[in-house]
Protein backbone atom coordinates (compact mmCIF):
# COMPACT_ATOMS: atom_id res chain seq x y z
CA UNK A 1 0.00 0.00 0.00
CA UNK A 2 1.09 3.52 -0.70
CA UNK A 3 -0.08 6.88 0.54
CA UNK A 4 -0.27 9.39 -2.29
CA UNK A 5 -0.16 12.99 -1.16
CA UNK A 6 -0.64 15.65 -3.79
CA UNK A 7 -0.60 19.43 -3.43
CA UNK A 8 -2.51 21.01 -6.28
CA UNK A 9 -4.09 24.23 -7.42
CA UNK A 10 -7.44 24.60 -5.62
CA UNK A 11 -9.47 25.01 -8.79
CA UNK A 12 -8.15 21.66 -10.10
CA UNK A 13 -9.67 19.67 -7.26
CA UNK A 14 -12.78 18.61 -9.09
CA UNK A 15 -10.83 17.45 -12.17
CA UNK A 16 -8.43 15.46 -10.00
CA UNK A 17 -11.24 13.85 -8.03
CA UNK A 18 -12.88 12.72 -11.24
CA UNK A 19 -9.66 11.40 -12.74
CA UNK A 20 -8.78 9.45 -9.60
CA UNK A 21 -12.26 7.99 -9.49
CA UNK A 22 -11.90 6.80 -13.09
CA UNK A 23 -8.51 5.29 -12.20
CA UNK A 24 -10.21 3.21 -9.52
CA UNK A 25 -9.24 5.09 -6.39
CA UNK A 26 -11.97 4.55 -3.80
CA UNK A 27 -11.51 7.41 -1.38
CA UNK A 28 -9.87 10.74 -0.87
CA UNK A 29 -9.15 13.19 1.94
CA UNK A 30 -8.94 16.88 1.08
CA UNK A 31 -7.40 19.69 3.11
CA UNK A 32 -7.05 23.39 2.34
CA UNK A 33 -3.44 24.32 2.94
CA UNK A 34 -0.94 27.10 2.34
CA UNK A 35 2.66 26.71 1.26
CA UNK A 36 5.36 27.78 -1.07
CA UNK A 37 7.55 26.17 -3.69
CA UNK A 38 8.99 27.81 -6.74
CA UNK A 39 5.86 29.85 -7.24
CA UNK A 40 6.27 33.27 -5.64
CA UNK A 41 3.65 34.71 -3.35
CA UNK A 42 2.33 38.20 -3.85
CA UNK A 43 2.37 41.54 -2.11
CA UNK A 44 -0.63 43.23 -0.55
CA UNK A 45 -0.80 46.95 0.04
CA UNK A 46 -3.10 48.48 2.64
CA UNK A 47 -2.62 52.26 2.47
CA UNK A 48 0.99 52.66 3.60
CA UNK A 49 1.49 49.11 4.85
CA UNK A 50 2.90 46.60 2.41
CA UNK A 51 2.91 42.90 3.22
CA UNK A 52 4.43 40.12 1.18
CA UNK A 53 2.31 37.03 1.30
CA UNK A 54 4.72 34.11 0.83
CA UNK A 55 2.29 31.28 1.36
CA UNK A 56 0.03 30.51 -1.54
CA UNK A 57 -3.31 28.78 -0.96
CA UNK A 58 -3.26 25.18 -2.21
CA UNK A 59 -5.35 22.06 -1.86
CA UNK A 60 -3.81 18.92 -0.43
CA UNK A 61 -5.31 15.54 -1.30
CA UNK A 62 -4.40 12.24 0.31
CA UNK A 63 -5.30 8.86 -1.09
CA UNK A 64 -4.30 5.44 0.21
CA UNK A 65 -4.07 3.01 -2.72
CA UNK A 66 -3.04 -0.62 -3.28
CA UNK A 67 0.38 -1.05 -4.93
CA UNK A 68 -1.27 -2.09 -8.17
CA UNK A 69 -2.98 1.28 -8.56
CA UNK A 70 -0.11 3.60 -7.69
CA UNK A 71 1.18 4.34 -11.20
CA UNK A 72 -2.27 4.92 -12.68
CA UNK A 73 -3.25 7.17 -9.78
CA UNK A 74 -0.12 9.29 -10.15
CA UNK A 75 -0.67 9.62 -13.89
CA UNK A 76 -4.30 10.56 -13.33
CA UNK A 77 -3.35 13.31 -10.91
CA UNK A 78 -0.66 14.70 -13.18
CA UNK A 79 -2.92 14.68 -16.20
CA UNK A 80 -5.78 16.36 -14.39
CA UNK A 81 -3.85 18.93 -12.31
CA UNK A 82 -1.40 20.21 -14.89
CA UNK A 83 -1.84 23.67 -16.38
CA UNK A 84 1.74 24.00 -17.54
CA UNK A 85 2.40 27.08 -15.48
CA UNK A 86 4.46 27.39 -12.33
CA UNK A 87 2.64 26.41 -9.15
CA UNK A 88 0.86 23.30 -10.43
CA UNK A 89 2.00 21.44 -7.32
CA UNK A 90 3.66 18.15 -6.37
CA UNK A 91 2.88 14.51 -5.83
CA UNK A 92 4.51 12.59 -2.98
CA UNK A 93 4.34 8.83 -2.52
CA UNK A 94 5.15 7.08 0.72
CA UNK A 95 4.89 3.54 2.06
CA UNK A 96 1.87 2.76 4.11
CA UNK A 97 2.35 0.05 6.73
CA UNK A 98 -1.23 -0.55 7.70
CA UNK A 99 -4.84 0.44 7.01
CA UNK A 100 -7.91 -0.52 9.03
CA UNK A 101 -11.58 -0.03 8.22
CA UNK A 102 -13.07 1.09 11.49
CA UNK A 103 -16.57 -0.31 10.94
CA UNK A 104 -15.57 -3.90 10.07
CA UNK A 105 -12.01 -4.21 11.32
CA UNK A 106 -10.78 -5.27 7.84
CA UNK A 107 -7.09 -4.54 7.28
CA UNK A 108 -4.63 -4.02 4.39
CA UNK A 109 -5.89 -3.72 0.80
CA UNK A 110 -9.32 -4.90 2.01
CA UNK A 111 -9.67 -1.71 3.99
CA UNK A 112 -8.95 0.65 1.11
CA UNK B 1 -8.31 100.75 13.57
CA UNK B 2 -7.66 97.43 15.10
CA UNK B 3 -11.00 97.57 16.76
CA UNK B 4 -12.81 98.11 13.51
CA UNK B 5 -11.08 95.21 11.86
CA UNK B 6 -12.04 93.01 14.70
CA UNK B 7 -15.67 93.85 14.37
CA UNK B 8 -15.69 93.18 10.68
CA UNK B 9 -13.82 89.97 11.02
CA UNK B 10 -16.04 88.74 13.71
CA UNK B 11 -19.32 89.56 12.31
CA UNK B 12 -18.09 87.79 9.30
CA UNK B 13 -19.38 84.41 8.77
CA UNK B 14 -22.39 82.82 7.67
CA UNK B 15 -20.69 79.59 8.37
CA UNK B 16 -20.12 77.71 11.40
CA UNK B 17 -22.73 76.29 13.39
CA UNK B 18 -24.34 78.39 15.70
CA UNK B 19 -25.43 79.14 18.85
CA UNK B 20 -28.21 79.68 20.87
CA UNK B 21 -29.37 82.97 21.78
CA UNK B 22 -31.06 82.38 25.04
CA UNK B 23 -33.91 84.63 25.86
CA UNK B 24 -32.83 85.05 29.41
CA UNK B 25 -29.33 86.05 28.46
CA UNK B 26 -30.26 88.62 25.89
CA UNK B 27 -31.48 92.14 26.22
CA UNK B 28 -35.07 92.69 27.31
CA UNK B 29 -35.90 94.26 23.97
CA UNK B 30 -34.77 91.19 22.12
CA UNK B 31 -36.60 88.95 24.52
CA UNK B 32 -39.74 90.86 23.74
CA UNK B 33 -39.24 90.51 20.04
CA UNK B 34 -38.79 86.79 20.45
CA UNK B 35 -41.67 86.38 22.74
CA UNK B 36 -43.19 83.46 20.94
CA UNK B 37 -41.07 82.49 17.96
CA UNK B 38 -42.86 80.11 15.69
CA UNK B 39 -40.70 77.35 14.41
CA UNK B 40 -40.72 76.36 10.77
CA UNK B 41 -41.89 72.80 10.26
CA UNK B 42 -39.54 72.28 7.34
CA UNK B 43 -36.54 73.40 9.39
CA UNK B 44 -37.47 71.15 12.28
CA UNK B 45 -38.09 68.15 10.04
CA UNK B 46 -34.77 68.60 8.28
CA UNK B 47 -32.80 69.11 11.48
CA UNK B 48 -34.33 66.10 13.23
CA UNK B 49 -33.61 64.00 10.15
CA UNK B 50 -30.04 65.32 10.02
CA UNK B 51 -29.52 64.46 13.66
CA UNK B 52 -30.51 60.86 13.05
CA UNK B 53 -28.25 60.76 9.98
CA UNK B 54 -25.26 61.86 12.04
CA UNK B 55 -26.01 59.17 14.61
CA UNK B 56 -25.83 56.65 11.79
CA UNK B 57 -22.34 57.90 10.99
CA UNK B 58 -21.04 56.57 14.30
CA UNK B 59 -23.16 53.51 14.81
CA UNK B 60 -22.83 51.59 12.69
CA UNK B 61 -20.91 53.46 9.94
CA UNK B 62 -17.68 54.46 11.70
CA UNK B 63 -17.72 51.27 13.78
CA UNK B 64 -17.90 49.14 10.62
CA UNK B 65 -15.36 51.25 8.76
CA UNK B 66 -12.89 50.87 11.62
CA UNK B 67 -13.90 47.31 12.49
CA UNK B 68 -13.18 45.99 9.02
CA UNK B 69 -9.66 47.39 9.21
CA UNK B 70 -8.53 45.54 12.32
CA UNK B 71 -7.68 41.87 12.75
CA UNK B 72 -10.64 39.58 13.37
CA UNK B 73 -9.58 38.95 16.98
CA UNK B 74 -10.21 42.63 17.77
CA UNK B 75 -13.41 43.24 15.79
CA UNK B 76 -15.83 43.37 18.71
CA UNK B 77 -13.50 45.50 20.79
CA UNK B 78 -13.60 48.19 18.10
CA UNK B 79 -17.38 47.99 17.70
CA UNK B 80 -17.72 48.11 21.47
CA UNK B 81 -15.37 51.06 21.93
CA UNK B 82 -17.27 53.08 19.33
CA UNK B 83 -20.69 52.06 20.62
CA UNK B 84 -19.99 52.84 24.26
CA UNK B 85 -17.98 56.01 23.62
CA UNK B 86 -20.87 57.31 21.53
CA UNK B 87 -23.30 56.62 24.36
CA UNK B 88 -21.01 58.00 27.06
CA UNK B 89 -20.50 61.31 25.28
CA UNK B 90 -24.21 61.64 24.52
CA UNK B 91 -24.94 61.35 28.23
CA UNK B 92 -22.17 63.78 29.22
CA UNK B 93 -23.43 66.18 26.56
CA UNK B 94 -26.87 66.27 28.14
CA UNK B 95 -25.42 66.66 31.64
CA UNK B 96 -22.86 69.46 31.19
CA UNK B 97 -21.24 69.27 27.73
CA UNK B 98 -23.86 71.27 25.88
CA UNK B 99 -23.76 73.95 28.55
CA UNK B 100 -19.97 74.21 28.35
CA UNK B 101 -20.01 74.46 24.58
CA UNK B 102 -23.02 76.59 23.77
CA UNK B 103 -23.77 79.04 26.55
CA UNK B 104 -22.31 82.45 27.17
CA UNK B 105 -19.39 82.79 29.54
CA UNK B 106 -15.99 83.74 28.13
CA UNK B 107 -14.16 83.40 24.83
CA UNK B 108 -12.84 79.92 25.67
CA UNK B 109 -15.64 78.05 27.36
CA UNK B 110 -19.33 78.35 28.14
CA UNK B 111 -20.99 78.25 31.50
CA UNK B 112 -20.98 74.96 33.40
CA UNK B 113 -24.39 75.42 34.96
CA UNK B 114 -26.42 77.62 32.60
CA UNK B 115 -27.76 74.53 30.87
CA UNK B 116 -26.71 71.89 33.39
CA UNK B 117 -28.85 68.80 32.75
CA UNK B 118 -30.33 70.85 29.89
CA UNK B 119 -32.37 72.94 32.32
CA UNK B 120 -34.33 75.64 30.54
CA UNK B 121 -34.31 73.92 27.17
CA UNK B 122 -37.76 72.57 27.79
CA UNK B 123 -39.58 73.50 30.94
CA UNK B 124 -42.66 71.38 30.52
CA UNK B 125 -44.61 73.80 28.38
CA UNK B 126 -42.28 76.17 26.52
CA UNK B 127 -39.57 75.21 24.07
CA UNK B 128 -36.58 77.56 24.20
CA UNK B 129 -35.56 78.87 20.77
CA UNK B 130 -32.08 78.55 19.29
CA UNK B 131 -30.87 81.03 16.72
CA UNK B 132 -29.97 80.02 13.18
CA UNK B 133 -28.03 82.05 10.62
CA UNK B 134 -31.12 83.96 9.46
CA UNK B 135 -32.66 86.84 11.30
CA UNK B 136 -35.99 85.95 12.82
CA UNK B 137 -35.59 82.25 12.15
CA UNK B 138 -35.31 79.88 15.10
CA UNK B 139 -35.37 76.18 15.72
CA UNK B 140 -36.27 74.67 19.08
CA UNK B 141 -33.11 74.58 21.17
CA UNK B 142 -33.87 70.98 21.99
CA UNK B 143 -33.27 70.12 18.31
CA UNK B 144 -29.95 71.96 18.36
CA UNK B 145 -28.92 70.11 21.53
CA UNK B 146 -29.58 66.75 19.91
CA UNK B 147 -27.91 67.67 16.61
CA UNK B 148 -24.77 68.87 18.34
CA UNK B 149 -24.72 65.85 20.66
CA UNK B 150 -24.08 63.63 17.68
CA UNK B 151 -21.13 65.82 16.68
CA UNK B 152 -19.52 65.65 20.09
CA UNK B 153 -19.99 61.90 20.22
CA UNK B 154 -18.63 61.08 16.77
CA UNK B 155 -15.61 63.32 17.31
CA UNK B 156 -14.61 61.30 20.35
CA UNK B 157 -15.24 58.02 18.47
CA UNK B 158 -12.90 59.12 15.66
CA UNK B 159 -9.92 59.18 18.05
CA UNK B 160 -10.32 55.45 18.70
CA UNK B 161 -8.87 54.56 15.30
CA UNK B 162 -5.39 55.57 16.46
CA UNK B 163 -5.31 53.43 19.58
CA UNK B 164 -7.31 50.31 18.72
CA UNK B 165 -6.01 46.76 19.08
CA UNK B 166 -4.05 47.54 22.27
CA UNK B 167 -5.88 50.08 24.40
CA UNK B 168 -7.67 49.06 27.58
CA UNK B 169 -11.42 49.56 27.58
CA UNK B 170 -11.31 51.37 30.92
CA UNK B 171 -8.60 53.65 29.53
CA UNK B 172 -10.85 54.54 26.59
CA UNK B 173 -13.70 55.58 28.84
CA UNK B 174 -11.61 57.64 31.24
CA UNK B 175 -9.71 59.34 28.41
CA UNK B 176 -12.94 60.25 26.64
CA UNK B 177 -14.40 61.93 29.73
CA UNK B 178 -11.30 64.10 30.17
CA UNK B 179 -10.69 64.93 26.53
CA UNK B 180 -14.35 65.66 25.80
CA UNK B 181 -14.55 68.05 28.74
CA UNK B 182 -11.30 69.92 28.17
CA UNK B 183 -10.87 69.77 24.41
CA UNK B 184 -14.13 69.12 22.59
CA UNK B 185 -16.34 71.45 24.61
CA UNK B 186 -13.96 74.43 24.64
CA UNK B 187 -13.07 74.10 20.96
CA UNK B 188 -16.74 73.86 19.97
CA UNK B 189 -17.35 76.98 22.06
CA UNK B 190 -14.41 78.86 20.57
CA UNK B 191 -15.39 78.06 16.98
CA UNK B 192 -19.16 78.03 17.04
CA UNK B 193 -20.55 80.07 19.90
CA UNK B 194 -21.95 83.46 19.06
CA UNK B 195 -24.99 85.48 20.01
CA UNK B 196 -27.03 84.81 16.89
CA UNK B 197 -28.03 87.17 14.06
CA UNK B 198 -30.96 88.80 15.83
CA UNK B 199 -28.67 90.06 18.58
CA UNK B 200 -27.13 92.43 16.08
CA UNK B 201 -29.61 95.27 15.89
CA UNK B 202 -27.31 98.28 15.78
CA UNK B 203 -23.74 98.64 14.65
CA UNK B 204 -22.88 100.07 18.04
CA UNK B 205 -23.64 96.69 19.66
CA UNK B 206 -21.10 94.89 17.49
CA UNK B 207 -18.16 95.03 19.83
CA UNK B 208 -19.92 93.86 22.93
CA UNK B 209 -21.66 91.06 21.07
CA UNK B 210 -18.46 90.00 19.48
CA UNK B 211 -16.74 89.83 22.84
CA UNK B 212 -19.41 87.38 23.95
CA UNK B 213 -18.63 84.96 21.13
CA UNK B 214 -16.02 82.22 21.11
CA UNK B 215 -12.44 83.23 20.46
CA UNK B 216 -12.07 81.67 17.02
CA UNK B 217 -15.46 83.00 15.96
CA UNK B 218 -14.21 86.43 17.02
CA UNK B 219 -11.27 86.02 14.68
CA UNK B 220 -13.72 85.39 11.85
CA UNK B 221 -12.69 81.83 11.01
CA UNK B 222 -15.03 79.83 8.81
CA UNK B 223 -15.90 76.28 9.85
CA UNK B 224 -19.23 75.20 8.45
CA UNK B 225 -19.57 71.74 9.98
CA UNK B 226 -16.47 70.98 11.99
CA UNK B 227 -13.15 70.88 10.14
CA UNK B 228 -11.45 72.26 13.24
CA UNK B 229 -13.90 71.23 15.95
CA UNK B 230 -14.32 67.65 14.77
CA UNK B 231 -11.55 66.51 12.46
CA UNK B 232 -8.42 68.39 13.45
CA UNK B 233 -9.43 68.10 17.09
CA UNK B 234 -9.86 64.31 16.87
CA UNK B 235 -7.01 63.63 14.45
CA UNK B 236 -4.44 65.39 16.60
CA UNK B 237 -5.65 63.69 19.78
CA UNK B 238 -5.41 60.36 17.99
CA UNK B 239 -1.81 60.92 16.93
CA UNK B 240 -0.85 61.91 20.47
CA UNK B 241 -2.51 58.71 21.66
CA UNK B 242 -0.58 56.62 19.17
CA UNK B 243 2.68 58.09 20.47
CA UNK B 244 1.84 57.72 24.15
CA UNK B 245 0.47 54.19 23.86
CA UNK B 246 3.25 52.96 21.62
CA UNK B 247 3.09 50.52 18.76
CA UNK B 248 1.06 47.35 18.64
CA UNK B 249 2.99 44.21 19.51
CA UNK B 250 4.58 42.94 16.30
CA UNK B 251 3.99 46.18 14.40
CA UNK B 252 6.19 46.28 11.32
CA UNK B 253 7.11 42.60 11.66
CA UNK B 254 3.85 40.69 11.61
CA UNK B 255 1.16 41.29 9.01
CA UNK B 256 -1.71 43.38 10.38
CA UNK B 257 -4.03 43.14 7.45
CA UNK B 258 -7.62 44.38 7.52
CA UNK B 259 -9.85 41.40 8.26
CA UNK B 260 -12.90 42.48 6.30
CA UNK B 261 -12.74 45.25 3.73
CA UNK B 262 -16.33 44.54 2.75
CA UNK B 263 -17.40 45.98 6.09
CA UNK B 264 -15.03 48.88 5.61
CA UNK B 265 -16.67 49.65 2.27
CA UNK B 266 -20.15 49.44 3.79
CA UNK B 267 -19.01 51.67 6.64
CA UNK B 268 -17.51 54.27 4.32
CA UNK B 269 -20.66 54.31 2.21
CA UNK B 270 -22.87 54.81 5.25
CA UNK B 271 -20.55 57.60 6.36
CA UNK B 272 -21.08 59.29 3.02
CA UNK B 273 -24.84 58.93 3.43
CA UNK B 274 -24.88 60.17 7.02
CA UNK B 275 -22.55 63.05 6.20
CA UNK B 276 -25.39 64.78 4.35
CA UNK B 277 -26.92 65.28 7.78
CA UNK B 278 -23.61 66.37 9.20
CA UNK B 279 -22.83 69.00 6.58
CA UNK B 280 -26.17 70.05 5.11
CA UNK B 281 -27.69 69.90 8.60
CA UNK B 282 -25.10 72.42 9.75
CA UNK B 283 -27.01 75.07 7.84
CA UNK B 284 -29.50 74.69 10.73
CA UNK B 285 -32.36 75.43 8.35
CA UNK B 286 -33.88 73.73 5.33
CA UNK B 287 -32.70 76.43 2.95
CA UNK B 288 -30.55 76.93 -0.16
CA UNK B 289 -27.35 76.90 1.89
CA UNK B 290 -28.26 73.44 3.14
CA UNK B 291 -28.68 72.43 -0.49
CA UNK B 292 -25.30 73.93 -1.38
CA UNK B 293 -23.66 72.05 1.46
CA UNK B 294 -25.43 68.88 0.31
CA UNK B 295 -24.20 69.07 -3.25
CA UNK B 296 -20.69 70.06 -2.23
CA UNK B 297 -20.57 67.08 0.12
CA UNK B 298 -21.75 64.83 -2.67
CA UNK B 299 -19.37 66.17 -5.31
CA UNK B 300 -16.18 66.67 -3.30
CA UNK B 301 -16.42 63.11 -2.01
CA UNK B 302 -16.76 61.66 -5.49
CA UNK B 303 -13.78 63.77 -6.61
CA UNK B 304 -11.67 62.50 -3.73
CA UNK B 305 -12.57 58.87 -4.50
CA UNK B 306 -11.31 59.39 -8.04
CA UNK B 307 -8.16 61.29 -7.13
CA UNK B 308 -7.10 58.83 -4.40
CA UNK B 309 -7.85 55.89 -6.68
CA UNK B 310 -5.92 57.23 -9.65
CA UNK B 311 -3.02 58.46 -7.53
CA UNK B 312 -2.76 55.04 -5.90
CA UNK B 313 -3.00 53.31 -9.25
CA UNK B 314 -0.26 55.53 -10.61
CA UNK B 315 2.15 55.49 -7.67
CA UNK B 316 1.45 52.16 -5.95
CA UNK B 317 0.50 50.00 -8.89
CA UNK B 318 -3.08 49.01 -8.15
CA UNK B 319 -6.34 50.86 -7.43
CA UNK B 320 -7.63 49.34 -4.19
CA UNK B 321 -11.06 49.20 -2.59
CA UNK B 322 -9.52 50.39 0.67
CA UNK B 323 -8.08 53.32 -1.25
CA UNK B 324 -11.43 54.25 -2.75
CA UNK B 325 -13.14 54.02 0.64
CA UNK B 326 -10.37 56.07 2.27
CA UNK B 327 -10.64 58.62 -0.51
CA UNK B 328 -14.34 59.02 0.20
CA UNK B 329 -13.67 59.71 3.87
CA UNK B 330 -10.84 62.10 3.00
CA UNK B 331 -13.15 64.05 0.69
CA UNK B 332 -15.89 64.15 3.29
CA UNK B 333 -13.50 65.41 5.93
CA UNK B 334 -12.01 68.12 3.72
CA UNK B 335 -15.35 69.46 2.49
CA UNK B 336 -16.76 69.62 6.03
CA UNK B 337 -15.55 73.11 6.97
CA UNK B 338 -16.24 74.29 3.42
CA UNK B 339 -19.63 72.71 2.78
CA UNK B 340 -21.81 75.83 2.83
CA UNK B 341 -18.90 78.25 2.51
CA UNK B 342 -17.70 77.48 -1.01
CA UNK B 343 -19.28 77.19 -4.43
CA UNK B 344 -19.16 74.30 -6.87
CA UNK B 345 -15.61 75.10 -8.09
CA UNK B 346 -14.46 74.86 -4.48
CA UNK B 347 -16.02 71.43 -4.12
CA UNK B 348 -14.24 70.14 -7.21
CA UNK B 349 -10.89 71.51 -6.08
CA UNK B 350 -11.11 70.54 -2.42
CA UNK B 351 -12.22 66.99 -3.25
CA UNK B 352 -9.54 66.39 -5.88
CA UNK B 353 -6.76 67.78 -3.70
CA UNK B 354 -7.94 65.97 -0.57
CA UNK B 355 -7.73 62.52 -2.18
CA UNK B 356 -4.09 62.96 -3.10
CA UNK B 357 -2.97 64.81 0.01
CA UNK B 358 -4.60 62.34 2.39
CA UNK B 359 -3.09 59.41 0.46
CA UNK B 360 0.25 61.04 1.24
CA UNK B 361 -0.92 61.52 4.84
CA UNK B 362 -1.40 57.76 5.16
CA UNK B 363 1.82 56.79 3.38
CA UNK B 364 4.71 59.28 3.12
CA UNK B 365 3.76 61.39 6.11
CA UNK B 366 2.96 58.31 8.17
CA UNK B 367 6.49 57.00 7.66
CA UNK B 368 7.91 60.34 8.81
CA UNK B 369 5.76 60.41 11.93
CA UNK B 370 6.83 56.91 12.99
CA UNK B 371 3.72 56.39 15.09
CA UNK B 372 1.44 53.38 14.97
CA UNK B 373 -1.65 55.42 14.17
CA UNK B 374 -3.42 52.14 13.50
CA UNK B 375 -6.28 53.28 11.28
CA UNK B 376 -4.75 56.56 10.04
CA UNK B 377 -6.89 58.97 12.00
CA UNK B 378 -4.23 61.64 11.69
CA UNK B 379 -3.51 60.98 8.02
CA UNK B 380 -7.17 61.25 7.05
CA UNK B 381 -8.89 63.43 9.65
CA UNK B 382 -6.21 65.84 10.79
CA UNK B 383 -4.57 66.20 7.38
CA UNK B 384 -7.92 66.37 5.57
CA UNK B 385 -9.28 68.72 8.23
CA UNK B 386 -6.34 71.10 8.00
CA UNK B 387 -6.48 71.06 4.21
CA UNK B 388 -10.21 71.68 4.23
CA UNK B 389 -10.00 74.45 6.82
CA UNK B 390 -7.34 76.31 4.83
CA UNK B 391 -8.99 75.84 1.44
CA UNK B 392 -12.31 77.00 2.87
CA UNK B 393 -10.71 80.39 3.33
CA UNK B 394 -9.55 80.36 -0.26
CA UNK B 395 -12.62 79.06 -2.08
CA UNK B 396 -14.98 81.20 -0.03
CA UNK B 397 -13.80 84.00 -2.31
CA UNK B 398 -16.53 85.28 -4.65
CA UNK B 399 -13.87 85.44 -7.38
CA UNK B 400 -13.52 81.64 -7.04
CA UNK B 401 -17.25 80.98 -7.06
CA UNK B 402 -17.73 81.17 -3.30
CA UNK B 403 -20.54 82.96 -1.50
CA UNK B 404 -18.25 85.17 0.57
CA UNK B 405 -19.12 85.80 4.17
CA UNK B 406 -21.30 88.06 6.26
CA UNK B 407 -19.35 91.18 7.09
CA UNK B 408 -22.10 92.97 8.97
CA UNK B 409 -24.75 91.06 10.88
CA UNK B 410 -26.87 94.18 11.35
CA UNK B 411 -27.56 94.50 7.66
CA UNK B 412 -26.43 90.97 6.79
CA UNK B 413 -24.11 92.43 4.18
CA UNK B 414 -21.87 89.96 2.40
CA UNK B 415 -18.22 90.58 1.58
CA UNK B 416 -14.82 88.95 1.63
CA UNK B 417 -11.59 90.17 3.21
CA UNK B 418 -9.29 88.81 0.50
CA UNK B 419 -7.72 85.40 0.06
CA UNK B 420 -4.54 86.19 1.98
CA UNK B 421 -6.38 87.72 4.92
CA UNK B 422 -8.94 84.94 5.22
CA UNK B 423 -6.30 82.24 4.78
CA UNK B 424 -4.37 83.74 7.67
CA UNK B 425 -7.43 83.67 9.90
CA UNK B 426 -8.07 80.05 8.93
CA UNK B 427 -4.44 79.15 9.66
CA UNK B 428 -4.64 80.74 13.10
CA UNK B 429 -7.72 78.65 13.87
CA UNK B 430 -5.97 75.48 12.69
CA UNK B 431 -2.93 76.24 14.80
CA UNK B 432 -4.85 76.99 17.98
CA UNK B 433 -7.02 73.86 17.72
CA UNK B 434 -4.01 71.68 16.91
CA UNK B 435 -2.07 72.89 19.92
CA UNK B 436 -5.07 72.87 22.22
CA UNK B 437 -6.08 69.31 21.36
CA UNK B 438 -2.50 68.03 21.51
CA UNK B 439 -1.89 69.45 24.97
CA UNK B 440 -5.20 68.26 26.39
CA UNK B 441 -4.74 64.80 24.85
CA UNK B 442 -1.20 64.48 26.17
CA UNK B 443 -2.20 65.37 29.71
CA UNK B 444 -5.30 63.20 29.51
CA UNK B 445 -3.42 60.11 28.28
CA UNK B 446 -0.84 60.49 31.06
CA UNK B 447 -3.54 60.86 33.69
CA UNK B 448 -5.20 57.71 32.36
CA UNK B 449 -1.86 55.92 32.38
CA UNK B 450 -1.42 56.73 36.06
CA UNK B 451 -4.96 55.93 37.09
CA UNK B 452 -5.96 52.79 35.17
CA UNK B 453 -3.11 52.11 32.72
CA UNK B 454 -3.32 52.49 28.96
CA UNK B 455 -2.53 49.12 27.41
CA UNK B 456 -3.68 45.57 27.84
CA UNK B 457 -1.01 43.01 28.70
CA UNK B 458 1.10 41.67 25.87
CA UNK B 459 -0.43 38.21 26.24
CA UNK B 460 -3.93 39.64 26.00
CA UNK B 461 -2.97 41.73 23.01
CA UNK B 462 -1.71 38.64 21.23
CA UNK B 463 -4.82 36.67 22.05
CA UNK B 464 -7.04 39.52 20.96
CA UNK B 465 -9.17 42.02 22.81
CA UNK B 466 -12.49 40.40 21.91
CA UNK B 467 -11.94 37.43 24.18
CA UNK B 468 -9.66 38.98 26.78
CA UNK B 469 -11.50 42.28 27.28
CA UNK B 470 -15.06 41.42 26.33
CA UNK B 471 -15.37 37.64 26.69
CA UNK B 472 -16.83 37.01 23.26
CA UNK B 473 -15.85 36.41 19.65
CA UNK B 474 -17.06 38.14 16.52
CA UNK B 475 -16.85 35.01 14.40
CA UNK B 476 -17.09 31.35 15.23
CA UNK B 477 -15.43 28.85 12.95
Amino acid sequence: MKLITAVIKPFKLEDVRQALGEAGVQGLTVTEVKGFGRQKGHTELYRGAEYSVDFVPKTKIEAAVPDSLVEQAIEAIIAAAATGSIGDGKVFVSDLSQAVRIRTGETGDQAL
Amino acid sequence: MKLVQKVVAASATRSAALVTALLALLSPALALAQDAPTFDKGDMAWMLTSTALVLLMSVPALALFYGGLVRSKNMLSVLMQVFVTFSLITVLWCIYGYSLAFTENNAFIGSFDARLFLKGVFDGSAFAPAATFSKGVYIPEIVFVAFQATFAAITCCLILGSIVERVKFSAVLLFMVIWFTFSYAPVAHMVWFWMGPDAYTATADGDALLASAGLIWQWGALDFAGGTVVHINAGVAGLVGAYVLGKRVGYGKEPMTPHNLTMTMVGASLLWFGWFGFNAGSALEANPFAALAFLNTFLATACAVLSWTFAEWLFKGKPSMLGAASGAVAGLVAITPAAGNVGIPGAFAIGLIAGVVCLWGCTGLKKLLKADDALDVFGVHAVGGILGALLTGVFNAPSLGGPGLVTDWVTVAMGYPGIGAQLLIQAKAVLLVTVWSAVVALVAFYIVKLVVGLRVTEDNEREGLDITAHGERAYTD
